[in-house]
């Protein structure tokens, strides 16, 4: 079969996405003997096509329009795509760009949608399994035909525009330099109790961190936010406290040295990561453990 | 508000939807987690939808917010919480043929929200990013993209004068970056999470709730027949991933618990005392 994956780019920066697909893609098209088709839609697209340029890949069509992404254009130039290649398959990035057009592709097409996907097989049809993450990327080599494409872009059909980018989260504090965190979630139930964890995190000389509802909530800055949509962090120790694992959250704490997790239930998929783990009640443990290094646990 | 000098009423559609929660321990019958071990609650993602929905209303002078919701008559309660918190009336549509399907896909969704949307005209329709428990992440953008409508996903900030006719919206993406975009009115947005704070309803929003209109409108009303609830994708199984946990546990009182932690994380030389 053949498979048309679509690269995704950000500010001049190739991510790490595309070579998700294109791995995906490959696996997919070897099934069936298959060709894999890669595009890059707007943006540096020669130096985009020099890194894409891998071992597995057969074409990569360039489209050569605009820097940053704007759904009006990336649907309209998949669509274009999709009818010269005609391809069996059609993959893009479960990434918030990849969720602002591929619905959009999908609907213009009248083609069956799945978003989330962590495993594709073919079976005459295809047999996807949604929810979780992740492909390693695959290796390199440059003796792939590349071919610029021109998509006929209708602009009138654009009525977005973006005017800018921002960065959020600034601050005093960089989670992601830090040596040991400790990162509180939505199991603390309340505002006040947050204290508790400071008390665990300044009794560790550690730094404080949490997941999003928190952050969400108003009750920690957004520098503090660890995941998709927060920062990256690698501690040598993150210890996890009435948080679940969602995939969003652990996408930012994966490459924590040594994991340990404080949750009552012990199905949660944050045990599926931890090295270590505790399957009891927070407001029980945290004090336990203050006072283990001599803290004293403040009143909750 | 007066913007430009002119006035304008202005309609905001939200969808919103109820989605199941699983309890800890659970078992699945057939595709689906059995009925005893779930609850049913308002999405998150749709909570601060209907709360950025109602502060445009209260920004404004002219603006009527109506919700939408495709589910069972039980779902009346959730859609209550949103007349609680302020919006003026509701539609539900539901069906034996919406009833029979395992799972609404996207695209059915879209279609019957589309359809809503043309008795409607509003200006602006508000959708979470996603449903907590199926997790499409697409209705909002899928349903743009049907009715011809401009669109923004995952929208964290929103600018916009009711009466105006371009929203000023963040988008957040990945990594701590927001892209700020224009987009022009009629437009689908889907809200992300933490754009607002979300009110709680005061006792006298839940008794005027009790007189709001909740419209039921089947298919049919809607000019729609059963192939809409036709897909392409058909559920074939639901398992619980298999736990890879291979995570040390450790046992006992909390104090016993503590005690071993304590002692790792000394051995891991990083903590001192
Ligand atoms: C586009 C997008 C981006 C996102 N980005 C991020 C992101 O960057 N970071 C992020 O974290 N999330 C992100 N999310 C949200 C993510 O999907 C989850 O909703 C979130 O991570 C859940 O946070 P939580 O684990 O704190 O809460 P929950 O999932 O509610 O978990 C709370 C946990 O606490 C446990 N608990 C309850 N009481 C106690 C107790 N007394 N003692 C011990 N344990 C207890 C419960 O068993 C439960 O496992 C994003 C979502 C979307 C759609
Ligand atoms: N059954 C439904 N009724 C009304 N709106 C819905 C329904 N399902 C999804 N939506 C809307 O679409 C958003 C995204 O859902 P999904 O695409 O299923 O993840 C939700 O936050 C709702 O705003």
């Amino acid at each position: 079969m053949t498979v048309l994956a679509i690269a995704e780019h950000r500010r001049g920066e190739l991510r790490d996405v595309s070579f998700e697909l294109a791995t995906a893609g490959r696996d997919l098209a070897d099934a069936t003997d298959g060709d894999l088709h890669l595009a890059v839609i707007g943006g540096a697209v020669e130096a985009f096509v020099d890194r894409l340029d891998r071992e597995g890949v057969d074409v990569i069509h360039t489209i050569d329009e605009g820097e940053e992404f704007n759904h009006d254009v990336y649907v309209q130039a998949v669509e274009a795509l999709y009818d010269e290649v005609e391809p069996d398959t059609l993959l893009m990035p479960n990434s918030v760009n990849g969720l602002d057009y591929a619905p959009a592709v999908a609907n213009r097409l009248s083609l069956p949608l799945v978003t989330d996907a962590i495993d594709i097989e073919h079976d005459g049809g295809l047999a996807v399994t949604r929810e979780k993450y992740g492909w390693p990327p695959a290796e390199g080599t440059d003796d792939t035909e590349v071919r610029a494409f021109d998509a006929d872009i209708d602009e009138s059909a654009v009525r977005s525009a973006v005017t800018g980018f921002q960065e959020v989260g600034g601050g005093d504090v960089d989670i992601s330099e830090a040596e040991v965190l400790v990162s509180v979630g939505r199991g603390i139930e309340d505002e006040e109790n947050i204290a508790l964890i400071e008390a665990l995190a300044e009794t560790l000389d550690a730094t404080l961190s949490s997941s999003r509802p928190i952050v969400d909530n108003g009750w920690l800055p957004k520098n503090r936010q660890v995941g998709q949509s927060g920062k990256q962090v690698t501690p040598e120790v993150y210890i996890a406290i009435g948080i679940s694992g969602a995939v969003q959250h652990v996408a930012g704490m994966k490459g924590a040295e040594t994991i340990v997790a404080i949750n009552t239930d012990s199905n949660a998929p944050i045990y599926d990561l931890a090295d270590y783990g505790i399957v009891d009640d927070l407001f029980e443990v945290v004090p336990a453990l203050i006072e283990e290094f001599g803290g004293e646990p403040p009143e909750v | 508000m007066v913007a430009g000098g002119q006035f304008r009423p202005m309609k905001i559609l939200i969808a919103v939807t109820e989605v199941a929660e699983v309890e800890d321990d659970f078992e699945i019958e057939g595709l689906g987690v059995a009925e005893q071990y779930l609850d049913y609650d308002l999405n998150e993602w749709d909570d601060y939808a209907i709360e950025e929905g109602v502060q445009l209303q209260e920004a404004g002078e002219d603006v009527e917010v109506v919700s939408v919701t495709i589910g069972p008559e039980r779902s009346e309660e959730t859609i209550r919480m949103g007349l609680a918190k302020g919006v003026d009336r509701a539609i539900r549509v539901w069906d034996d043929a919406l009833e029979e399907r395992e799972e609404l896909g996207v695209e059915t969704k879209a279609d019957v929200l589309a359809a809503v949307v043309e008795d409607e005209a509003p200006d602006l329709v508000l959708t979470g990013v996603q449903s907590n428990d199926d997790a499409f992440g697409a209705t909002g953008v899928a349903l743009a993209e049907e009715i011809g409508f401009e669109w923004a996903a995952v929208v964290n900030t929103l600018d916009l004068d009711p009466g105006g006719s371009v929203a000023s919206v963040h988008r957040e993406l990945e990594g701590g970056v927001e892209e700020l975009t224009d987009v022009e009115l009629p437009a689908v947005l889907t809200i992300q999470t933490g754009i607002n704070e979300p009110r709680y309803a005061s006792l006298r929003g839940i008794r005027q709730a009790q007189s709001k209109e909740i419209a039921p409108k089947s298919l049919g009303d809607l000019g729609l027949d059963e192939s809409v609830t036709e897909s392409p994708i058909t559920l074939t199984q639901l398992y619980e991933p298999e736990t890879e946990s291979d995570a040390t546990v450790f046992e006992g009182s909390p104090d016993e618990e503590a005690d071993q932690l304590a002692d790792l994380l000394r051995e891991t030389g990083v903590v001192e005392g």
